[in-house]
């Protein structure tokens, strides 16, 4: 998102209030930019028509990574590269993989779904998020509506906002 | 989504508001710490500097200058390790355990005890580092290559699998904290200004609380949860094994795992309430840690330590009835021998004194449940303490039978643990928030039903 965008910014006050007029909003064919609350509101998510988040298909997979490099340490260090003599038992015995194997399969889905995560949600550190209100981290909800990216006009879009139970409007360059 | 019941007492008290949820909670951050602050910070830092001279004289002399000896190869190091990563189970349990439970109550609590956990797991490690006595050549501990042929570790046994065990608990735990923190930096931020708006920028990693960011934050967490149950109980249940694997009477008992793994968050909880009950003191956050919350801890502490009761009176059971002359030996040696006292002091501590707790007088008293907490902690540190040195002091041959007395080291790296735990706890206090905001401010209008 390069140079900056007009923005309309509604603020609501109960999040209940919020989930409705999002759908309501929507309905009356404003794109909404984004919604910015304090906590994780449910619904909130199905209320924007957002897709569910894949990021559980990259725990698996970074958790499968996991197993198969927990697996394959073990083995050749035991098995290949040095095989040690301890009492003339296997050199290598798959009991003995588990808890080692299970601690890389751990370590490697939190890390792995973890980073992935702020790369994804773009959370680096030094980089100065776009706030439309520091309110939005306190105790107020905000919806921004890019007006560029809509075919309404600024006023009919007050207008929703006001109606659907928004306690305050403005505008916002950024 | 708005759940009002009425028969569940609120979860937070004093009507609060999402604003005065910020308000009371950024207060710590942002304002001077009180003279109670310093003073406090003050006494930990005089016991991490005499604990550091110990720890100096420890790893310069060598462990020679522990009460080790050659019938008792460890005594109060390992007793203390296996203590504080039992003391650092409370923590992911309560924000791990409890979140896939649901279990509301956790979000008042869960910061302080996710900090907590950290810290005794450093603790943990650092005994760990210490007993190498040559604390400088811990990499061997990893299987890196080496110049010996790569001469990898020895994969079967449970001391490796303890160096993969806590490192990933303590990595896990780092990071499950943190990410609940980001949320909680940003709204500081967003209130801070020059110096500490910058810093507090940088920690809080750009977050703006999107919905989609919120959408992904919340599936990250939760799976974090569900690899997080699995790993807590794996910790506890690998340093069991220390002792498990092992051929000597009293430690190679099967039922050790799980009477570890309740011993472990018996003595967190225990721990964690030493802690909430000082902090809602001084920061005065007793509207967010409610009696309610305290009497569920003290559920749960009565849950664990009837399980560790009935783990000891099993485990003299079958040393009976296993008919193992050794092994029976062991534990009668155990409850009268020379270590009677501690014996004594781990069935008081923790069999009888939770037991209090089926009062609810007693267990939604503030003061009583202060003074149980720090005895059930000095308890679990008996039972440690019991079992590692009274299966040890005696072995198979009578004329290396001896006793064990610490010296000023052993207690000195004991008093560093402490002062090390202490200071980390107070820095936490002080700069970061002691209480998940936005986990308290979600749950505030499910739990106030006169809204």
């Amino acid at each position: 998102m390069s140079g900056h965008s007009k923005y309309i910014v509604g603020i609501f006050d109960d999040e209940d209030v919020l989930v409705h007029s999002v759908e309501h909003i929507r309905h009356e064919g404003v794109k909404i930019h984004e919604v910015f609350t304090p906590f994780p509101i449910h619904g909130l998510d199905k209320a924007l028509g957002y897709e569910r988040s894949r990021i559980d298909i990259v725990a698996f997979m970074f958790g499968t990574l996991g197993l198969i490099l927990g697996i394959t340490m073990i083995y050749s260090m035991m098995g290949v590269d040095w095989p040690m003599n301890i009492g003339g038992k296997p050199n290598a015995a798959p009991p003995i993989f588990i808890p080692v194997t299970f601690e890389c399969t751990v370590l490697l889905t939190a890390y792995g779904m973890t980073l992935t995560f702020f790369v994804v949600a773009k959370l680096i550190p030094g980089f100065t998020p776009k706030m439309f209100d520091p309110r939005s981290t306190d105790d107020k909800f905000i919806v921004a509506i890019d007006l560029g990216k809509n075919h309404l006009n600024q006023d009919k879009i007050n207008q929703i906002l006001k109606e659907n139970g928004a306690s305050e409007v403005f505008e916002k360059e950024l | 989504m708005q759940v009002t019941s009425p028969v569940r007492a609120p979860l937070v008290t004093g009507s609060k508001k999402m604003h005065d949820v910020t308000n009371d909670i950024c207060k710590q951050v942002e304002g001077k710490p009180t003279g109670l602050w310093y003073f406090a910070f003050g006494l930990s830092l005089i016991a991490l500097g005499y604990g550091c001279f110990c720890l100096y004289k420890t790893w310069t002399v060598g462990l020679g200058v522990w009460g080790l000896n050659k019938t008792v190869g460890w005594a109060w190091d390992i007793t203390n390790f296996v203590w504080w990563v039992g003391i650092g189970h409370a923590g992911t349990l309560i924000s791990a355990v409890l979140l896939l439970f649901r279990q509301k109550w956790r979000t008042s609590i869960n910061r302080a005890a996710e900090a907590m956990t950290i810290f005794a797991v450093f603790c943990a490690g650092s005994f760990i580092l210490m007993h190498m006595g040559r604390t400088w050549l811990a990499n061997w501990a990893l299987p890196l290559p080496n110049t010996y042929g790569s001469l990898w570790v020895n994969f079967n046994s449970p001391l490796v699998w303890d160096v993969f065990a806590i490192s990933t608990y303590l990595s896990v735990s780092i990071l499950f904290w943190y990410v609940g923190l980001i949320p909680d930096l940003a709204t500081i931020r967003e209130r801070a200004t020059g110096i500490s708006r910058t810093v507090y920028g940088i920690l809080s990693f750009n977050w703006s609380g999107g919905a989609k960011d919120w959408q992904r934050y919340e599936q990250v967490s939760l799976i974090l949860a569900g690899v997080s149950t699995p790993l807590v109980l794996s910790v506890h249940t690998i340093v069991s094994m220390d002792f498990a694997t092992s051929v000597i009477p009293g430690w190679h008992t099967t039922i050790f795992p799980p009477y570890f793994v309740a011993g472990a968050i018996f003595s967190g909880f225990a721990m964690v309430l030493t802690l909430v009950l000082v902090t809602r003191k001084v920061f005065k956050l007793e509207d967010y840690i409610t009696v309610t919350h305290i009497e569920s801890m003290n559920k749960i502490i009565t849950l664990t330590g009837s399980i560790v009761g009935v783990a000891y009176i099993t485990e003299f059971f079958i040393a009976w009835y296993s008919g193992v002359e050794y092994e029976s030996y062991a534990f009668i040696n155990r409850a009268t021998g020379p270590y009677w006292w501690a014996y004594a002091s781990m069935m008081t501590c923790n069999v009888i004194s939770p037991q209090l707790f089926w009062f609810r007088k007693i267990r939604r008293n503030i003061a009583a449940t202060f003074v149980i907490s720090i005895i059930v902690n000095i308890g679990m540190w008996f039972e440690r303490f019991v079992i590692i040195m009274t299966s040890l002091h005696r072995d198979y041959l009578p004329s290396s039978w001896v006793m064990f007395y610490p010296t000023m080291y052993d207690i000195g790296d004991y008093i560093f643990s402490f002062g090390l735990f202490f200071t980390c706890f107070f820095l936490f206090a002080k700069f970061l928030p002691v209480i998940n905001m936005a986990e308290v401010k979600a749950v505030l209008k499910s739990s106030s039903a006169k809204k």
